[in-house]
């Protein structure tokens, strides 16, 4: 039986999709089965960040309405044979997604696959609720920002309140993932740092990944940062995030300034 | 980003471009209209269905939406024992109707 993990936020445009894509290809180039879900209906965004955007024939409506079996819907990875793609729907209404539809399809994924990595939409409503029901394990995805930092507070109370192990009185396992830490801004204090985002959110921390342009080429090209450039700071952030959801006792490394020969020259970055 | 690094890495937002672009072409010509790849498919795996049973679980469709030219791939298992013979009075029908 496989484990089921929302990627959720409450806050958009923090790294869900794009954290979703690079923990789902690292835990699969680790030797895991992996299925990746976009929960996103009308505004679908997994398949272009996995560089499958051209080859999706059916989506997760299809599968939740009969129209298509889960198999055909599933779309391999070209890279990692052991990673897969159910995308969300572009065209359809998202009422069509139903909750006993989506158990079906995640209770089918379980015996599928050993890690089934649901992307949650922005936001509070459905979308949102349907993504972490039966999650398992959470990440949180969170910018060192106070309006992330409040969003993510308030997600963290729907998976208390709003899951199916909830409802069961079973805890889902949060995790914190930080995004778009930039070291040189929280040496000079202009960030809130880590440990207070860990203070008052108070789950523990999975990983700090590093504003780093390697994720913005990854996208672009159309492939997760864990495949496109592995030995990259954000990957191997990444790639210690999955380890540490395996189980594995990993520390987490704090992203630090290196500044190259022309940042030593001027002392710091602009903007 | 530095100058050395100008010169050293190969840019992808060209990448992004096209692919955005080839992405976008598709989708706009669906609003609205049908996607003609998905109708092909349906009718398709239609007509083989009026002549061969077909089990669902057999059969895969892959799709590859390119800039100039689309494919779409259609894979029917079709085992010796599927054809469909027509049966008389089912054909009496269609022809009654007809």
């Amino acid at each position: 039986m496989g484990k089921v993990l929302v990627v959720t936020s409450g806050k958009g445009g923090v790294g869900k999709t794009t954290s979703t894509a690079a923990l789902g290809a690292a835990l699969a180039r680790g030797g895991e089965n992996v299925v990746v879900i976009d929960f996103d209906v009308g505004l679908r965004n997994l398949d272009l960040v996995m560089g499958a955007e051209r080859r999706v024939v059916f989506d997760l409506i299809n599968v939740v309405q009969g129209d298509a079996k889960l198999a055909q819907a599933l779309i391999r990875d070209k890279r990692i044979d052991t990673l897969s793609l159910l995308p969300a729907s572009q065209t359809r209404d998202k009422d069509a997604l139903t909750l006993e539809g989506i158990d079906k399809v995640i209770a089918e994924c379980r015996e599928k696959f050993d890690w089934v990595i649901c992307d949650s939409p922005a936001g509070i409503e459905r979308g949102a609720l349907l993504a972490m029901r039966n999650a398992d394990v959470a990440v949180v995805v969170t910018n060192p920002k106070v309006s992330s930092v409040r969003d993510s507070d308030r997600i963290i109370g729907m998976l208390d309140a709003k899951t199916l192990r909830a409802e069961r009185g079973e805890k889902v396992e949060k995790h914190l993932l930080v995004t778009r830490y930039d070291a040189s801004r929280a040496a000079r204090n202009e960030m809130l740092k880590v440990e207070d985002v860990l203070e008052i959110l108070s789950i523990p921390l999975i990983g700090i990944i590093p504003e780093s342009e390697e994720v913005l080429k990854a996208s672009n090209i159309g492939s997760p940062v864990t495949i496109n450039n592995p030995t990259s700071a954000a990957a191997r952030a990444y790639f210690n995030a999955a380890r540490r959801l395996k189980g594995d006792q990993v520390d987490v490394v704090v992203p630090m300034q290196r500044p190259g020969f022309i940042g030593r020259l001027f002392g710091r970055r602009v903007a | 980003m530095n100058l050395l690094e100008l010169f050293r890495k190969k840019s992808t937002a060209p990448v992004a471009r096209d692919r955005l672009q080839v992405l976008l072409a598709h989708e706009r010509s669906v609003i609205g209209k049908s996607d003609l790849l998905a109708t092909l498919q349906e009718e398709i795996l239609a007509v083989i269905a009026k002549h061969v049973t077909v089990d669902r679980d057999a059969v895969q469709i892959k799709m590859d939406r390119g800039a100039s030219f689309s494919t779409l791939e259609i894979d029917v298992e079709v085992p010796l024992d599927a054809a469909k013979i027509p049966r008389p009075a089912a054909e009496k029908e269609i022809r009654a109707s007809a």
